[in-house]
């Protein structure tokens, strides 16, 4: 606990941590002074001049040091100008005056001078009901200015920054908040003022234009409406928006966000989602969301989703009733017997996947989580814990990313890690090749494919980075499977395991490993008890198989020759997919805008969504639809309570014990305050209402034996003499469908499929940057574009996941030019 | 009497290191070096009374005093940004006496403990720092600077860095800015430079002429120089005489020479012999002095009587303004210059310097209308206390100065629409 | 070709005069380097600025936005850039500017026809006490023209055409 200082804030007394600045004191006790370019979040700049106020210091005695006193009081001296109350910090004994003649008058005419070159469009404005300088204007600005307002600026109305963000010119107040952002949190200085004075403009030359996948957050904290998306741009007005809690299912850091919903004419009156907002949550996002959450939520309401149940019948799907549907699917998992097969994807809730689980251990068949990574039983052994934060991360905490590009696979954690490095955390990034985190690591290792699993064992020895490890108070280690695939990645997290257990690390909060899955819930399946299985197009071949929330068939061309071979194929999903039309029996399943639920973040946090808009058609959720088959099989499992389903998950799986919805729902109090009636403070983010989750237990936590299985054969191939090892990396913008469905939307955000090269080994390909090649390797054949990238070695192609070439692990590859 | 800092008037080759040396130039910075502790040199210069010669005549010896020994490495930057409409005593300086001011720089950075120093030249001075870069040169040729200086410790560089355009890059957190590779506009303060400036570390600014005083300082000891000037203005001060008299130029005298003396004694008096109506003693940023009556002329000009005729003397550019000159034409000058050097980072500034801007136009072009003149005094006067930096508060000076005491030239000039 | 190609001793000269850690205080020089030839900074020369102080090119456009001696648009061969700031106009600058656009048949902010010469108002140049003065910001740099008349800015304006010429 930091030192406290006393000062009166318009004659309430109030204590606050020393070193924060006047602003935030006066906000923790409930006095709002206005503000436009301070912000919690960001250095104080002082250059709006909205925050003027009177500010006394107490005299003190030159040669004693003592406050010289006064008829009983300390006597205070007012400085003659006033002063900006978001730079001064707080100091013992300050009196801090805002609503006196002299305050007002000097937050007045700010406000006038503001409105000089303001449009007064209000009654049109996106902001308007959430804009601060509207209601300002309301409190201190005079009824007419005595400004001639048709000179007034006129400017840009509709200035693309980019793709997702448009600046309205006159609408800019130039409080630079937005360039703060990105140029302090995010460290992409991609927008910036152009000209100065009166000609002070925000411009980007990125490209594409302000090329950030933060971008939208200068959205909620632009204090008026000059910068918006051109998702939500005129579609609605904010007060005629209902808001509902959700958690975002893009990756798995799990952030909170508010969906925010409204009956939509266009779409037949229905109920859709307007815009998602980030929800406060300073445990997990803080007051952030990417863009890819923000904006590729489109599929929920998509055109193409399932609405009522179907069974093939003569070759055809043709509707049917849940009754048959599910009794068709129950009598042809028991005939099966052992050659019933589940496939779960991350993409289910915790509740989905106990129940799932529970039909399979009463059956005798198996389930399988799809993914292309493996590793999960290390991370329920030694993974984050209860009371984690990466805020709480600086001094003394020691993180290591390897094999994963943050920025891309989980922005938000990029963003937290690199907080955490600025905060003075060491950070080690541990890579085949170069990715953005490497500006703000203290070490980099540029390891050869295939020495994943030695360059993290290194960390044991006695080195320099071997010490920062083994000797820091906290250590965090993040493993992803950049040019890994599943024996890869399993191979890579034991590693991790054992160096974090040998270390004593593991087992404390704030210490621990942390898997960057694919999906929002993968860690969640893990909990549960789904592993993954590495020649899975082998297993399913003439098997029953019961797919849910997943798309094999256009994932790969080997998973969809073996389900052709299958026996029999049920698919529950929330869409029609490739694999929906090879399926014998259809079951539609809601989205999670549609339902409630909780996913289990990387971090092990069990967060709970809720029901935003109504449900599709005749869709069930997930968990009910399998109980329906259950029962048709003679297994008994809840069908209607996601809370008793979750109960039985807290005394059945031991991570999960002592967790209940009401736990969940607990929120404790947040810094800095958001979301109230002071939009201009911390933003347009939402408070967090609903809970902010609770972390699972680890086993290392829990005092119990973890003993790790040790993977000593090399898990990753190498690159072999004359030969082209070509290996997956993750894109955020890939081409999943949730992304697909955002498309016109991130247009220039989503390339097609291609493959990175080093210089030279495109030269002795004969190929060049920008030439269209085909790729192909076991099975799998199909054209990409060349990229050159020498920061990585000659013998490796790097070919991003899901852009059209199925790639599941390192393999040996063939390129030929195109002509 | 002869010059102490445009002593080229007096030496013939005086900006050659030969006639520099010869006059026993370096011999204050060797000694300072080689003879003195850093604190020593900074004791002289606080008791020979040295004010700040970019305009706030801050003491200087104290501002060296303040510099944060707990944090390395520390800097010095001089302020050859010599931008205020008036000013153009630096330049004179710099290309007459060089060495002086480099010796006082380099002097300056042993007593603060810089081993780096940085000359911020506004970006028209392009030739002058082309030639500054030679003396350099021939400095370090001669072993003024470079490493482990006469054989001790201490060592030294020095690098011109031009701005390209901004008066506002003349305030000195706004050079930091400028100098770390942005866009110059000033930083809040405290944190003051000493504790943190430049690249974040502990940075002395000072204005050249302020330099080119420390030598003479040096070799003949605070208390000649104290017997200079008045009691509050030590010294002597280079006077940049410009307007409507017979010869404008740079003239050094001791502080405490009346207006009358500078114009008629010599300035060769006003042009086609009308009679001075104001006097802007800083600049474009000072106030308007009345000059009604005589008496006005005879005010010595330092720091302290100045500001009993109600200005201030500032960088002490005196421009002087006769009775042919509309006050209301002189103000949409001034105005317009802010309006065009303001940063644009605070709201009272730049909103409030382009609509004085946007009024005074109108007024001049006989476009104005019955309560602009109190609308511009509004605007000012709105502004005043408010702004970031002193810039805003600069571009009001004028304004309201000159509707208050010169209210009969709006009058005519708004009477006319 | 890229400025690094073109001009290595120049950009390693300037960048030894500041700290490793803080390149970026290279920028101005730099663009000073990049704004000889043209006369004015091309989307590419400032791309090449930018990955030499390894910032972005958004950050450079801002700087450039921001101090008047950089131009982004293409000028006259010379720009002429007259004081017309009030010690200046207190001795003619006004009616030196107004002549010198009869004479170059432009008005301020124009270019001649042939191309050679903008003629700019400028605030301020430190030379109050010889207006009328201008400044001349060309392929050799700036330089000062004070106590000047018409004609003898005229004459100047042809030695500067030989001049160029020569080169040629
Ligand atoms: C808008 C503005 C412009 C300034 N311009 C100059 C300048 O051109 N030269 C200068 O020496 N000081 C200038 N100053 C003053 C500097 O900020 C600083 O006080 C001075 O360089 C300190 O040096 P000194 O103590 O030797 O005077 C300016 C200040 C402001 C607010
Ligand atoms: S007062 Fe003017 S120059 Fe100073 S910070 Fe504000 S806008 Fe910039
Ligand atoms: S100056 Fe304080 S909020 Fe902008």
């Amino acid at each position: 606990m930091s030192k406290q200082v006393t000062l009166t804030i318009d004659g309430i007394q109030v204590t606050v941590p020393e070193g924060i600045v006047v602003a935030d004191a006066a906000k923790m006790v409930g006095i709002d002074i206005p503000v436009f370019c301070h912000h919690p979040k960001l250095e104080p700049v002082g250059m709006c001049r909205m925050c003027l106020v009177e500010i006394g210091r107490p005299v003190r005695d030159r040669a004693t040091g003592e406050f010289v006193m006064e008829n009983g009081a300390p006597k205070i001296q007012f400085m003659p100008k006033l002063e900006t109350a978001c730079t001064n910090k707080v100091e013992e004994g300050m009196v801090v005056l805002t609503q006196t003649e002299k305050s007002r008058e000097g937050q007045k005419s700010t406000v006038e001078f503001l409105l000089t070159s303001h449009p007064l469009d209000c009654p049109v404005c996106d902001k308007g009901g959430e804009c601060p300088l509207q209601n300002l204007t309301m409190a201190h600005g005079p009824g007419k200015s005595r400004f001639i307002y048709d000179e007034k600026l006129r400017l840009g109305k509709h200035v693309p920054l980019g793709n997702l963000i448009v600046l309205d010119q006159e609408r800019c107040i130039q409080c630079a908040r937005c360039i703060r952002f990105q140029n302090e949190i995010v460290g992409d200085a991609v927008i910036d003022f152009d000209d100065r004075g009166r000609g002070t403009k925000i411009v980007s030359f990125s490209d594409p234009g302000f090329d950030s996948v933060f971008s939208g957050n200068t959205t909620d904290i632009c204090p008026v409406g000059a910068l918006t998306t051109r998702d939500f741009r005129f579609e609605a007005r904010p007060w005629e928006l209902d808001a509902q809690a959700s958690i975002c299912t893009q990756c798995p850091v799990g952030c909170n966000t508010t969906l925010n919903t409204r009956r939509e004419p266009r779409a037949g009156g229905d109920i859709t989602v307007q815009r998602v907002m980030p929800r406060q949550n300073e445990e997990v996002n803080e007051i952030w969301i990417c863009d890819k959450g923000r904006f590729a939520y489109h599929y929920a309401e998509s055109k193409k989703r399932l609405s009522r149940p179907m069974i093939r019948e003569d070759g055809k799907l043709v509707n049917s009733s849940w009754d048959a549907a599910t009794k068709l699917a129950a009598d042809r998992f028991l005939e099966a017997k052992k050659d019933f097969a589940v496939l779960v994807s991350g993409r289910l809730s915790n509740e989905d996947l106990f129940t799932v689980k529970m039909l399979v251990d009463r059956s005798e068949g198996t389930g399988y989580l799809y993914s292309r990574m493996g590793g999960g039983e290390m991370t329920s052994l030694v993974g984050m814990s209860g009371g984690s934060n990466f805020a709480n991360m600086g001094r003394g905490t020691t993180i290591v990313v390897v094999a994963s590009d943050l920025y891309e696979e989980a922005p938000i954690w990029y963003l937290r890690v690199k907080q955490a490095a600025d905060r003075g955390a060491t950070l080690i990034v541990l890579n085949a090749r170069e990715t953005k985190l490497d500006r703000y690591s203290s070490y980099v290792v540029r390891y050869a494919y295939g020495d994943e699993m030695k360059s993290v064992q290194d960390l044991s020895r006695k080195t320099k980075i071997g010490d920062a490890f083994t000797q820091a108070e906290n250590a965090v280690i993040l493993f992803g499977s950049d040019g890994l695939g599943i024996a890869g990645s399993a191979g890579l997290a034991s590693a991790c395991a054992t160096v974090l257990q040998d270390s004593g690390h593991a087992g404390k909060p704030n210490n621990g490993l942390i898997g960057v899955w694919e999906r929002a819930n993968d860690q969640g399946a893990w909990e549960i008890g789904f592993k993954v299985e590495e020649n899975l197009a082998e297993v399913l071949q003439g098997r029953t198989v019961y797919i849910i929330g997943a798309d094999p068939v256009s994932d790969d061309p080997n998973l969809a020759k073996a389900l052709e071979g299958a026996a029999f194929v049920v698919v529950q999903d929330v869409m029609e997919t490739a694999t929906t039309e090879i399926a014998d029996v259809v079951l539609p399943a809601q989205a999670f805008t549609e339902r409630d639920g909780t996913f289990t973040s990387g971090e092990r946090r069990v967060q709970r969504f809720y029901p935003a808009v109504p449900v599709t058609g005749e869709a069930k959720p997930d968990y009910a639809i399998t109980s329906q088959i259950a029962s048709h099989m003679g297994v008994t499992l809840e069908g209607t309570s996601v809370s008793v389903l979750f109960d039985g998950l807290a005394t059945s799986v031991k991570s999960f014990e002592g967790l209940s919805y009401a736990r969940l729902a607990e929120v404790r109090p947040q810094w800095p305050i958001v979301g109230r009636g002071d939009m201009y403070y911390g933003g347009t983010t939402y408070e967090n209402k609903h809970g902010m989750g609770a972390q699972l237990s680890a086993a290392a936590t829990r005092g119990e034996t973890v003993d790790i299985p040790q993977i000593d054969k090399e898990a990753a191939p190498r690159p072999k003499e004359k030969e082209l090892l070509a290996v997956p990396i993750t894109r955020l913008y890939d081409r999943g469908t949730t992304v697909m469905m955002s498309a016109d939307l991130l247009r220039d955000r989503i390339g097609g499929a291609t493959i990175a090269l080093h210089p030279d080994a495109a030269q002795n390909l004969g190929v060049e940057e920008g030439q269209l090649v085909n790729v192909s390797f076991d099975g799998v054949s199909g054209d990409a574009v060349v990229k050159l990238d020498d920061t990585i070695p000659v013998g490796v192609a790097l070919i991003p996941r899901s852009m059209g070439l199925a790639i599941r692990e390192p393999v040996p590859a063939n390129v030929r030019p195109q002509r | 009497m002869e010059h102490i800092l445009l002593r080229h008037r007096d030496i013939a080759e005086f900006n050659t290191l030969n006639v520099y040396k010869k006059n026993d130039g370096f011999a204050a910075y060797k000694n300072a070096v080689t003879k003195m502790t850093p604190t020593e040199v900074t004791q002289v210069v606080k008791d020979s009374g040295l004010r700040g010669r970019g305009g706030a005549g801050f003491p200087t010896g104290m501002k060296w005093s303040f510099i944060d020994n707990k944090n390395w490495p520390h800097y010095i930057v001089a302020n050859a940004d010599e931008s205020e409409p008036g000013t153009f005593k630096d330049r004179e300086i710099m290309e007459g006496n060089p060495f002086q001011f480099l010796e006082g720089l380099a002097i300056a950075c042993y007593a603060v403990g810089a081993n780096v120093a940085y000359i911020y030249l506004r970006g028209e001075f392009w030739e002058l720092a082309a030639f500054l870069d030679e003396k350099i040169a021939e400095m370090e040729k001669e072993g003024y600077l470079g490493d482990k200086l006469f054989g001790g410790e201490y060592s030294l560089r020095m690098y011109t860095h031009l701005g390209a355009g901004a008066y506002i890059c003349g305030e000195e957190t706004a050079m930091l800015e400028s100098l770390e590779g942005k866009r110059g506009q000033p930083r809040v303060r405290p944190p003051f430079p000493p504790s943190y400036g430049l690249y974040g570390k502990p940075t002395v600014i000072n204005n050249v002429e302020t330099f080119a005083n420390v030598p003479p300082i040096l070799a003949r000891g605070a208390n000649w120089y104290k017997s200079l000037g008045t009691a509050d203005s030590a010294g002597v001060k280079v006077f940049s005489l410009s307007g409507r008299v017979r010869k404008p130029g740079n003239y050094e005298l001791p502080f405490g020479t009346t207006f009358r003396e500078l114009i008629y004694t010599y300035g060769g008096g006003v042009q086609d012999s009308r009679s001075v109506k104001a006097i802007m003693p800083a600049g474009a940023s000072s106030s308007l002095i009345l000059v009604n009556d005589e008496k006005v002329l005879d005010t010595p000009m330092d720091y302290a009587s100045v500001r009993t005729i109600g200005g201030d003397l500032g960088s002490a550019s005196v421009i002087v303004i006769d009775d042919t000159v509309p006050i209301d034409w002189l103000v949409n000058k001034t105005v317009h210059f802010f309006n065009h050097e303001s940063c644009g980072k605070c709201t009272p500034c730049r909103e409030g310097t382009y609509w004085m801007s946007n009024i005074t136009e109108r007024i001049r072009e006989g476009r104005g209308v019955a309560g602009d003149v109190d609308l511009l005094l509004n605007v000012a006067k709105q502004m005043q206390g408010k702004c970031l930096c002193a810039l805003g508060e600069f571009s009001t000076m004028a304004v309201v100065t000159g509707i208050e005491r010169f209210p009969e030239d709006f009058k005519k000039a708004v009477s006319k629409a | 070709m890229s400025l690094a190609k073109k001009y290595p001793k120049e950009i390693k000269q300037i960048l030894s005069k500041y700290p490793l850690e803080h390149k970026r205080s290279a920028v101005m020089p730099l663009l000073y380097l990049a704004q000889r030839e043209e006369g004015y900074l091309t989307k590419a020369a400032m791309q090449d600025v930018a990955q030499i102080v390894d910032i972005t090119e958004t950050e450079v456009v801002a700087i450039v936005g921001f101090y008047t001696l950089y131009h982004e648009e293409k000028g006259g061969k010379y720009r002429m850039q007259v004081c017309t700031d009030l010690p200046c106009a207190l001795r003619g600058a006004d009616e030196f500017m107004n002549s010198l656009c009869a004479n170059l048949g432009i008005k301020v902010g124009e270019t001649t026809g042939d191309g050679f010469v903008t003629l700019e108002a400028v605030t301020c140049l430190a030379a109050c006490d010889k207006a009328p003065m201008f400044q001349t910001q060309g392929p050799d740099g700036i330089k000062y023209h004070e106590n000047m008349t018409v004609d003898r800015t005229m004459e100047l304006i042809s030695i500067l055409k030989r001049s160029v010429r020569e080169v040629k």
